[in-house]
């Protein structure tokens, strides 16, 4: 698509006469996948990944969702540290190394590129993945330029809660209690005293096409929106969980366990959002795909990370008032989109 | 067809002949000009490439790297603290060997915050790998895009290259500029081909890490096939001659060298005020020359060493050379016929005239310049080898500060006066003669060193030091 025809796109799309929703070249609508039904094709393996990296599984699961044509841009972070080590390239796919800022806009190259030399298969996505300090500190600029621009990319953030790769420094995603290097628990301070960034809205406010929270403690969940997102024109941004046993001081067979337990204690949520020239509603529209009727305790998941030990009795029931007003806010969004 | 253009206008016409895929830039004064016009011509379709509004000049040149990974040939354009902005990713985009032009307009550093030329930006990053290009007028602007893709894009190079221009004294200068034909720029620049780019059929991982057990090869090819595309420079400086008729001279420029005792070596928009005070002088019989250096890097060490030291001068004829026959001690010796380019012996002063200084050191021009002066004098010179009797670094034009032509003139008087500061006696008569000429290392040279040891002797910052015999401050 030309620049001008992917403006006239987006603006019929606007007008509500052309749906920006699906892919126009793909003759049916993709078979949903499953867990069961992954491909068992590997598109990202022998890397130097930490025994129960929960990132490493983000990059692996979306790559069999997306297939062989898809291109990976990666910044500093874990999965370019464990994944790129010439001559050990774990990358089955076209796949790059970007700076550390430059997830987002080296995606908009790539894209540009193949757009208009026309050499981009119908099924490629570009798809980036970054951390949480790559996506919410360093890179929120470019990635909020690719938003602005519209640029047809996927952008995943595979959240660990810190600056795991260079051993486990606080980011702007690490949440309130956590001990990290930089935010060591002590008489004085426990841990990291800044909340978690809302990324989710903040991509939102910018009328992204589609943005969508995640875990991979709920993956086929987590499959379905990355499958949402490949058939999705414009720029899509998928935030996604993922636990790492290093740097939280947790058994590595938790990981999974602690994906889920996170979003059932109401600590994170899966939701999405559609932009308004997707959905046809003005200032988008918000689901929240999971509602715990009862959220598991967040003690309990607190207690067994060692990340959190030093938190006191107060400092819990912080971390629980702030659940409590996150889905007083959830559940205001979910409850206007309807 | 001929047209009144500034050289931010001028640039933008190289980059429509080009016919890059992806512009992605940033606007900053004084480059301004030039995204605005490409802006333009997308819009009228005067120009089939996508302008990416990027929010930053990190991502304009992130989002270049990304285009270039596809084979897409991309442009980019900035100055100054944009410069410095992007300047992690013109690592990634030369390691990559990725061949990005961009176009960098020449502007002062803050603080003070100011708007104005000098080089400090672009010569604070001459060690990113980039190929680096500073033209002097604005058809040599326009030209320099369609020979920098060229170059850039060679297999044998694989570099990116950075075309500067003098912010304001040449970007907002007009001037008459001939704009090829499309025909003709498509006849000499094919578009771009390359294996270094993702494939469908053959996926690759571009852009990886490499541990100490690998860099270093790295490293060592990217600085050989740098140093290895200076021949490629004069390769397409000569195919550029053969389609539109315009001559370029290689990586630098002598002009009137061949005889002079004084020699000022610059680079720039300067070179046009230096060539007008050296015909002034030349016409009342003085003997002075200008080099101008087009390329930083690669730095043309060999063809430098040549124009300042005049390497093998005289000795064509084998009337000047080992028999010590040659020279009269008049300055116009016996090898005033002089070599295949009339070079003749002579004893030398030289300036390095730059918009730059390296706090607490020197000019960095002055400092790549005396590194290539020094290595040649450490090994044995063909006789008739000017004798270097002093050289001396100049500092102007720094924040927009204009250069005079009374100041160039004063430098190159005061080459003449500082030629008698010796402090070795035998050195006090230069005579030209084998004698001088070879002792590359001998008395001349004794003294040459003496001065470079004495900082207040050395860096002069024009528009507050002295410019007299001896003094500075």
């Amino acid at each position: 698509m030309s620049q001008t025809e992917k403006l006239a796109a987006q603006t019929s799309s606007a007008n509500g006469t052309t749906p920006l929703s699906t892919n126009p070249a793909a003759p049916l609508p993709p078979k949903p996948l499953t867990a069961k039904t992954l491909p068992d094709d590997e598109f990202f393996f022998g890397h130097k990944g930490c025994a129960g990296c929960g990132g490493a599984l983000v990059v692996r699961q979306t790559l069999k969702v997306l297939g062989p044509h898809a291109i990976c841009a990666l910044p500093a972070g874990c999965m370019s540290a464990v994944g790129f080590n010439f001559p050990q390239l774990s990358f089955a796919n076209n796949a790059m190394i970007t700076p550390f800022a430059a997830t987002a806009s080296v995606l908009s190259g790539i894209e540009a590129g193949l757009r208009t030399q026309g050499i981009k298969p119908e099924d490629c996505t570009v798809v980036g993945f970054a951390g949480d300090g790559g996506t919410a500190d360093i890179g929120l600029q470019a990635l909020s330029g690719a938003i602005d621009r519209n640029d047809d990319i996927l952008y995943i953030c595979y959240d660990n809660e810190a600056y795991m790769n260079t051993g486990i420094q606080k980011s702007s995603l690490t949440p309130f209690g956590a001990k990290t290097t930089t935010t060591p628990a002590g008489a004085h301070v426990h841990g990291c005293l800044t909340r978690k960034k809302n990324m989710f809205q903040i991509v939102a406010a910018h009328d992204i096409p589609y943005a969508a929270t995640a875990s991979i403690g709920y993956l086929n969940d987590f499959i379905k929106k990355v499958q949402k997102a490949a058939t999705i024109h414009g720029t899509r941004y998928i935030h996604v969980i993922a636990p790492c046993p290093t740097g939280w001081g947790t058994r590595e067979d938790e990981t999974i366990d602690l994906a889920k337990e996170v979003v059932d204690c109401g600590l994170w949520y899966l939701a999405e959002f559609e932009g308004s020239q997707l959905c046809g509603m003005p200032g988008g529209k918000f689901t929240v795909n999971r509602r715990p009727k009862e959220f598991s305790s967040v003690e309990a998941y607190l207690r067994r990370q060692g990340r959190f030990k030093q938190l006191d009795e107060n400092d819990v029931q912080e971390v629980i008032r702030e659940r409590d007003a996150a889905w007083a806010w959830l559940d205001d969004l979910a409850a206007g989109a309807k | 067809m001929k047209r009144f253009l500034s050289g931010d206008e001028a640039l933008a016409e190289g980059v429509r002949l080009a016919r890059p895929n992806i512009i992605s830039a940033y606007p900053i004064t004084p480059q301004t000009v030039v995204v605005e016009r490409l802006s333009e011509m997308v819009e009228q379709g005067r120009l089939n490439a996508e302008y990416v509004h990027v929010e930053s000049e990190h991502s304009a040149l992130s989002c270049a790297l990304g285009a270039a990974a596809t084979g897409a040939r991309t442009f980019t354009a900035t100055s100054s603290q944009g410069l410095l902005y992007m300047a992690e990713v013109l690592s990634y985009a030369a390691g990559g060997r990725f061949p990005i032009v961009m176009m960098n307009a020449n502007r002062a550093l803050a603080l003070p915050w100011n708007i104005y030329g000098d080089q400090r930006d672009s010569l604070a990053l001459l060690d990113h790998g980039w190929i680096q290009l500073y033209v002097q007028d604005n058809q040599e602007a326009l030209d320099a895009v369609l020979m920098a893709y060229a170059l850039a894009e060679d297999e044998r190079v694989s570099t990116p290259v950075m075309i500067n221009l003098d912010g304001f004294a040449l970007t907002h200068t007009y001037e008459t500029v001939d704009i090829p034909e499309t025909e003709q720029a498509d006849s000499f620049l094919p578009p771009y081909r390359t294996k270094n780019k993702f494939d469908f059929k053959h996926p690759v991982n571009i852009g990886y890490s490499a541990g100490p057990e690998f860099n270093r090869y790295y490293k060592h090819a990217a600085h050989w096939d740098m140093v290895d595309a200076l021949p490629v420079i004069d390769e397409v400086e000569k195919r550029f001659a053969e389609v539109f008729g315009r001559e370029y001279p290689g990586a630098l420029e002598e002009y009137r060298c061949a005889d002079a005792d004084r020699i000022i070596v610059t680079l720039g928009s300067v070179a046009g005020l230096v060539r007008q005070v050296v015909d002034d002088l030349r016409n009342k019989g003085e003997k002075v020359g200008m080099v101008r250096l087009r390329y930083m890097r690669p730095f043309p060490t060999e063809r430098l060493v040549e124009a300042l030291l005049g390497v093998g001068a005289g000795v064509v004829d084998g009337s000047c050379g080992a028999d010590g026959s040659c020279g009269d001690g008049s300055g116009a010796v016996g090898g005033a016929d002089g070599d295949a380019k009339g070079r003749v012996p002579v004893a030398r002063s030289i300036a390095v005239l730059e918009k730059d200084i390296s706090f607490g050191a020197e000019g960095t021009v002055f400092t790549n310049v005396s590194s290539a002066l020094l290595q040649a004098i450490t090994r044995k010179l063909p006789a008739g080898t000017c004798a270097l009797r002093d050289i001396c670094n100049f500092v102007g034009g720094l924040g927009g500060d204009d250069i005079s032509y009374e100041q160039v003139q004063s430098i190159f008087s005061l080459l003449k006066q500082r030629a008698f500061i010796v402090e070795d006696p035998n050195a006090a008569h230069v005579e030209v003669s084998a004698e001088a000429s070879n002792a590359a290392s001998g008395a001349a040279n004794a003294t040459t060193y003496v001065n470079l040891l004495d900082p207040h002797k050395k860096v002069y910052f024009l528009g507050i030091d002295s410019l007299e015999e001896g003094g500075v401050r």
